[in-house]
């Protein structure tokens, strides 16, 4: 295994389904000659020339919807938005196109198109380029959804993502681009719908979204160092589909559950899981599910103030304690 | 520039439409186009009838008036070539040889409808004949249309694609999106503005600055040419030369088609704004009226001709008629079915979710949802009324959720009497 930064692996991904299949291409706002905004595609049009990676004006819409014409038309385009935030710009396209088109036409196309763009708080960069909106695509059916948080994942994801048949939603996390971690050689896809359990506990679940798995990891740790709790940690990687069984599971042996995402509460990934999971584990659970958020405010500039809208450590070992008060 | 207030007449004399200067073709070609024009006008008055007797529900969009627009447009396609269109579609399906039976069977939300039901009048698609979609949203396929002309000069064929819009979408932001990508990477697909003077109840002059709609993609690098849309040669003309640039040359083209509508928007038209006289004026003009007269004088088709053409017509349509009413409505158990490809996923994941059980439900691979999921799914289809067939319209009209094109009054659910 190898170490490499979260962005390098992405890219590995990309050169190497680009290598392997022609119809692999990339377009986006300043992929080619500047190398992506966090210089994900960096060295691809050296490597793979004008045709396969394309700078494109600033038209989120229309980017987004000639990838879902070229998806349909037999390619396998990889869409680039630089923020999170622009891709709203492409709502229509992604919701009205992308997800719609193959159950609306009877399933006469596909839309093998991969959208990629980061999210996330923590670079000061204020409220129109630091949300995190995983929940607005997780609610459209018709879109894969995933969160890669580890640079394994993000590579193993990405390149499912590609070979995926099915328009997906790949979200990247700004804070994570210069993580390092461990990838495998071999260069295999990873399969959406399969959760990865970070650490085993018995008393209490902690389900961590994007960058907030490796929160809710290190709230597992001082849990356990400093409150003798042990907390199983679950990173559902991609959100559809989702492995709720692993998190069912879990729930089931430890009674207790906390979800930590870094979007807002209301319509929130963690009301969703908190709905599942009561429908189907409402036996099991000993405690409300716990919900650990963003701030329900837009993300604001001054540092201090854009520290204390994200989740951090604290909230998570707050919140995980605050599932074994008496009720 | 037209000037306000002025007739539709006039208004097509100031666009610069002349009377017709092209010669005409062979006898099977004008055969071929009338009998297309003709299709086109009894399926689409069939259609408004079936609607009113609310066998078709939602919105229904009626292309009466454009059949030269659609007729000789596509016919300048090549048979590797695509066309998308918006919900004004139907006669778009059928001129590039959708059948009317499938055709039909869509308007009516049955299993045997070119959409498989889902799609309904405003979503007609057919991937054999290369027609890919109607489309709801105003502009919507704008975008996905260069994006097949990207994938076709990916590819190095020689497929070119013909993208349809209505004059309102001119006014989209995907249009001059789409203009500037589509001739910055000298994409073959050409752009057909179907002028018909209206988006819904607002005019050309009060919708657009500029209302020589050929000018508009000029800034951004596409050329545009327009053609008079109530000559089926002489739209013909043009497209096909618009297609022969975006092929030959890469070179991305618009045309305007100067045409009318002559019914309501949608069905649920009260028309208040425009005058009876307005559309009398155009009605003159008629596509098909015009050219039959041209073939009959002509001595190439005789009136007898054209009058077997038209009861041929009529009769397919009838066909088509019978052939909806007797295609059943889609399973309730494929109620989820193809909103994923999963091959090859992971189908044991949670794709979908199913509210109204207790039980799990993970989308097609597990469509055995239970007994429970079955019998909530057929309350709820039961919604749809026994008798939807034979019920007036009444409770079928959406309501409130496309904001302006509102609700069919009572009174114009009737056909709106004249023959077109
Ligand atoms: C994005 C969007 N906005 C508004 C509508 C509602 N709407 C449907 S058709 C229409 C008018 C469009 O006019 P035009 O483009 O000229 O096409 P026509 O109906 O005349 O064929 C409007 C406003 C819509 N379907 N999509
Ligand atoms: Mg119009």
């Amino acid at each position: 295994m190898a170490e490499v930064r979260y962005r390098e692996a992405l890219n590995q991904a990309l050169r190497e389904e680009m290598q392997a299949d022609e119809s692999v291409f990339i377009m986006g706002e300043d992929v080619g000659v500047f190398q992506g905004a966090f210089k994900v595609t960096a060295g691809l049009l050296e490597e793979f020339g004008e045709k396969r990676v394309r700078d494109t004006p600033i038209s989120e819409n229309t980017i987004v919807g000639m990838g879902v014409g070229a998806a349909m038309g037999g390619l396998r385009p990889v869409v680039e938005i630089m923020t999170i935030n622009f891709s709203l710009l492409a709502m229509d396209q992604i919701v009205n196109s992308a997800a719609s088109i193959r159950y609306m036409f009877n399933a006469q196309v596909k839309v093998p198109l991969v959208i990629r763009m980061p999210q996330g708080g923590g670079h000061q960069l204020g409220p129109t380029h630091s949300h995190s909106l995983e929940a607005w695509f997780l609610h459209v059916p018709g879109l894969l959804v995933a969160v890669p948080s580890t640079p394994a994942d993000a590579k193993g994801l990405l390149k499912a993502a590609i070979r995926d048949d099915n328009p997906v939603i790949f979200i990247e996390h700004e804070a994570l681009y210069g993580k390092k971690g461990e990838v495998p050689e071999n260069g295999e896809p990873l399969r959406f719908g399969e959760a990865a359990v970070r650490r085993e506990g018995d008393d209490v679940t902690i389900v961590g979204v994007s960058r907030m798995a490796a929160t809710a990891l290190q709230a597992a740790e001082t849990l356990a160092a400093e409150h003798e709790v042990e907390a199983d940690v679950i990173d559902p990687r991609t959100l559809r589909p989702l492995d709720l069984d692993t998190i069912l599971e879990s729930v089931r042996k430890t009674n207790r559950a906390v979800i930590v995402e870094e979007g807002w509460p209301h319509g929130g990934v963690g009301a969703n899981f908190a709905a599942l999971i009561q429908e189907q584990a409402f036996d099991y659970l000993d405690a409300p599910v716990a919900r650990v958020t963003g701030a329900d405010i837009p993300m604001p500039y001054s540092k201090p103030l854009e520290q204390a809208a994200f989740p951090h450590e604290e909230h998570v070992v707050q919140a995980a304690l605050a599932t074994f008060r008496d009720l | 520039m037209a000037t306000e207030g002025a007739t539709g007449a006039e208004k097509a004399h100031e666009a610069g439409i002349e009377q017709p200067i092209h010669d005409l073709p062979g006898e099977d070609t004008c055969r071929l186009i009338l009998q297309k024009m003709l299709l086109i006008r009894r399926f689409e008055e069939r259609a408004g009838e079936m609607y009113a007797k609310a066998r078709i529900g939602g919105f229904l969009h009626l292309c009466i008036g454009e059949e030269a627009t659609i007729v000789g447009a596509t016919q300048a396609l090549a048979d590797g070539d695509y066309l998308m269109s918006t919900y004004r579609e139907h006669g778009q399906a059928l001129a590039r040889g959708t059948e009317p039976e499938r055709v039909m069977a869509e308007l009516f939300g049955k299993v045997d409808g070119c959409s498989g039901g889902r799609g309904g009048s405003m979503h007609l698609f057919d991937f054999e004949r290369r027609f890919l979609g109607g489309y709801g949203i105003v502009g919507g396929s704008l975008p996905l249309s260069a994006g097949v002309a990207l994938a076709a000069d990916y590819g190095e064929t020689e497929d070119a694609v013909l993208s349809m819009m209505g004059d309102g979408a001119t006014n989209q932001g995907t249009f001059s999106e789409t203009m500037n990508l589509a001739a910055l990477w000298s994409l073959p697909v050409v752009f057909l503005v179907i002028n018909n003077q209206f988006g819904m109840g607002t005019s050309l002059e009060r919708h657009s600055a500029v209302t020589d709609l050929s000018q508009k993609s000029e800034g951004f690098g596409v050329p545009g040419s327009r053609c008079d849309g109530m000559d089926v040669l002489d739209t013909h003309a043009v497209v096909s030369d618009a297609l022969r640039c975006a092929r030959e040359e890469r070179k991305p083209q618009l045309v305007e088609a100067v045409t009318y509508r002559y019914r309501g928007h949608s069905m649920a038209d009260p028309e208040e704004y425009r005058s009876k006289e307005e559309v009398e004026e155009w009605r003159r003009r008629d596509p098909i009226n015009n050219f039959r007269q041209r073939v009959t004088e002509d001595g190439m088709l005789s009136d007898d001709d054209v009058e077997k053409l038209d009861s041929e017509a009529q009769e397919r349509i009838e066909e088509a008629v019978e052939f909806a009413e007797n295609s059943p409505f889609p399973d309730l158990a494929a109620l989820y079915d193809d909103v994923y490809v999963m091959e090859g996923s992971s189908p044991h994941a949670w794709w979908l979710v199913d509210q109204r059980s207790p039980e799990t439900h993970r989308g097609e691979a597990e469509r055995e949802a239970g007994d429970v999921a079955q019998e909530l799914a057929e309350a709820g289809a039961a919604y749809a009324g026994e008798d939807v067939t034979s019920e007036r319209r009444s409770r079928h009209t959406p309501r409130g959720d496309d904001q302006g094109e509102g609700e069919p009054a009572e009174e114009s659910r009737d056909e709106e009497g004249g023959a077109d």
